[in-house]
């Protein structure tokens, strides 16, 4: 297998999907196989196989972290930050990027098929967490024949898996960076998301997670759902600067219940082209593994200890305006960090745009994620 | 193996920590800026070297060098490190910006076998003088910010330390004083130095 060049290899590349025979044990106790896993990779391995880095993508993300997007047409997620030229780059990394299981992008999840019946899972599919996708994920490392992560990178839900990586394979990651995330849900993200599931849950075309057959999907609930989501990852300021209380495309208020607000119209446009591309389901379970999530709570209640093992180095960045996942929740994790010696930098950065920063332009993230990957010479 | 170039562009009082710090120690810099002296330590000395810092952009930069920093205040977040996880806790010109010194050098001594604490003399006969002449707070070259600007809030003499240091048990393994850019005599520091560094034990 070795000796076989990794163009050659249909393991590497874009657009890959790996059945992986499984089971594998769920955190919640039940099994799951086969697992399917779609991914990308970009780059290629360097002999020593030191060169690994692993993108984890958030709540609505997908494997295309640096390639167009099959559905929208709109280019990788994360470009900014992967990419020839970029903090992570192919010319020097070998990149890999997968769906989580759960989500619908062609790893497993409740709209892929269950082998035993030949129809969709739907709410059959076991409940996840993001330990979870994490064991997923290492599967699929086994799978392309990776022992060891240079680097595993992160924004919010991503950044979940990230931390999450060490304290569950802490002789497999070398270094860990974590953007806008945190080390366990609050009551608030917890709350923000009971409302998008019950939204979800409301719409008549949900029918107990039972839609797939007849195409009537609950498209209103879901639009509901990420509309509320969409606030969360924005600022006031954010809000203000963008819309204000700009009418949208009229002089007047109407004294009805048209979009009269830019704001509104922004909102429901987000909801219905996420529709487009989001199975309703995939996002009951996403936000359900999310809220589960709380790594001190699998490590007898001490953050701290469930780093101990790891010798990885950690980068954490928060951005100022985050409230949803806020620079205190960052603090938390350094704090533990810092109390079981590991190597910790972190930073808050600036910005005006809310949790959504991770994503957007940011060259202070660049250089921070690039000096941190040097430093560790990865 | 000489002297790195990196030393010799250092700040004074951090190229004579750098020159005494043990080779392949761990050393916590607190209010570390953009991390020059860890950077230093690292290459000179192969110093295992953390960092606390309170500005975002010193921060991002050190981080940026491959440092490992953390963002953070000296006067509420040395409470996190565990006692005696390193041989060497460094506080170099932040001891007057902090709202209690004192508090602080107990923290670095119960995380540090032994502490650098530097600091700006406000003794020096300049500073002297312009209060004596001027009747008005000294802005010197070390102390350069005027009175409402400056971040300094507890300006401290060589005098005052030794008193807090006698006061407080704390043990003096080392002294040293600079004028300008070179060392100068223990004698009268107080009135001559411009600068002082201590390395502390408990």
């Amino acid at each position: 297998m070795a000796s076989v060049p990794i163009s050659e290899d249909s393991r590497f590349g874009l657009r890959r999907q790996a059945r992986l025979a499984g089971p594998m044990r769920l955190s919640s106790g039940a099994s799951l196989g086969p697992v399917d896993i779609a991914y990308e990779t970009y780059g290629a391995m360097n002999a020593d196989k030191s060169n690994v880095i692993l993108i984890c993508h958030a709540l609505t993300g997908d494997q295309y972290v640096a390639s167009d997007h099959p559905v929208t047409g709109k280019p990788g997620w994360w470009w900014r930050l992967v990419g020839a030229g970029k903090p992570v780059d192919p010319a020097r990394h070998f990149i890999i990027c997968s769906n989580v299981i759960g989500s619908c992008m062609g790893s497993s999840g409740p709209a892929s098929l269950d082998p035993a019946t030949g129809e969709p899972h739907a709410m059959r599919f076991p409940v996840l967490t993001i330990a979870d996708m994490v064991r997923a994920q290492a599967l699929l490392l086994d799978h392309l024949g990776v022992d060891r992560l240079a680097a595993v990178i992160g924004g919010s839900m991503g950044g979940m898996q990230a931390l999450t990586w060490p304290t569950l394979f802490p002789d497999r990651v070398e270094s860990c960076i974590v953007i806008a995330s945190t080390a366990r849900h609050s009551a608030q993200n917890i709350a923000f998301h009971e409302v998008g599931r019950q939204a979800i849950m409301a719409d008549p075309n949900w029918r107990g997670g039972d839609y797939y057959a007849d195409g009537q999907v609950p498209s209103a609930g879901l639009a509901v759902a990420r509309m509320a989501a969409h606030i969360t990852y924005l600022s006031e300021a954010g809000l203000t600067e963008k819309f204000g209380r700009r009418l949208q495309g009229r002089d007047a208020k109407t004294f009805g219940f048209d979009a009269d607000f830019q704001v509104e119209s922004y909102l429901r446009h987000q909801g219905l082209s996420f529709v487009e591309r989001f199975d309703a389901n995939s996002y009951l379970y996403i936000t359900r593994a999310m809220d589960y999530y709380d790594i001190a709570e699998d490590h007898g209640g001490s953050l701290a200890r469930a780093f101990a093992p790891t010798s990885a180095r950690f980068c954490l960045v928060s951005f100022d305006t985050d409230w949803l996942y806020p620079t205190a929740e960052s603090r938390v994790i350094v704090h533990a960090l810092n109390a079981s010696g590991a190597q910790a930098s972190f930073v808050e950065l600036s910005s005006p745009f809310g949790h959504d920063a991770f994503l957007l332009e940011s060259p202070e993230l660049n250089r921070v994620v690039d000096g941190f990957l040097r430093g560790g010479r990865a | 193996m000489s002297e790195a170039p990196l030393v010799q562009t250092l700040r004074p009082d951090l190229a004579l920590i750098a020159r005494t710090v043990r080779q392949g120690a761990r050393v916590l810099d607190v209010g570390c800026g953009d991390g020059a002296l860890m950077a230093a330590m690292r290459d000179h000395s192969q110093v295992d070297a953390r960092g606390l810092e309170i500005d975002g952009s010193n921060v991002a930069a050190a981080v940026g060098r491959g440092l490992s920093v953390v963002q953070g205040d000296a006067d509420t977040d040395l409470t996190y490190y565990p006692d005696a996880s390193f041989d060497y806790a460094i506080l170099s010109q932040t001891l007057q910006t902090t709202r209690r010194p004192d508090l602080v050098v107990e923290e670095l001594l119960r995380i540090g076998r032994q502490a650098f604490v530097s600091f700006p003399n406000f003794a020096h006969w300049r500073g002297r003088l312009s209060l004596m002449w001027g009747g008005r707070m000294p802005v010197t070259r070390l102390l350069p910010d005027t009175w409402y600007d400056t971040l300094n809030i507890h300006h401290v003499t060589v005098d005052d330390f030794r008193a807090l240091v006698k006061e407080r048990g704390w043990h003096i393994d080392g002294q040293w004083f600079l004028k300008g850019d070179r060392e100068t005599t223990h004698a009268n520091a107080n009135l001559f130095a411009e600068h002082a560094v201590f390395l502390l034990r408990k």
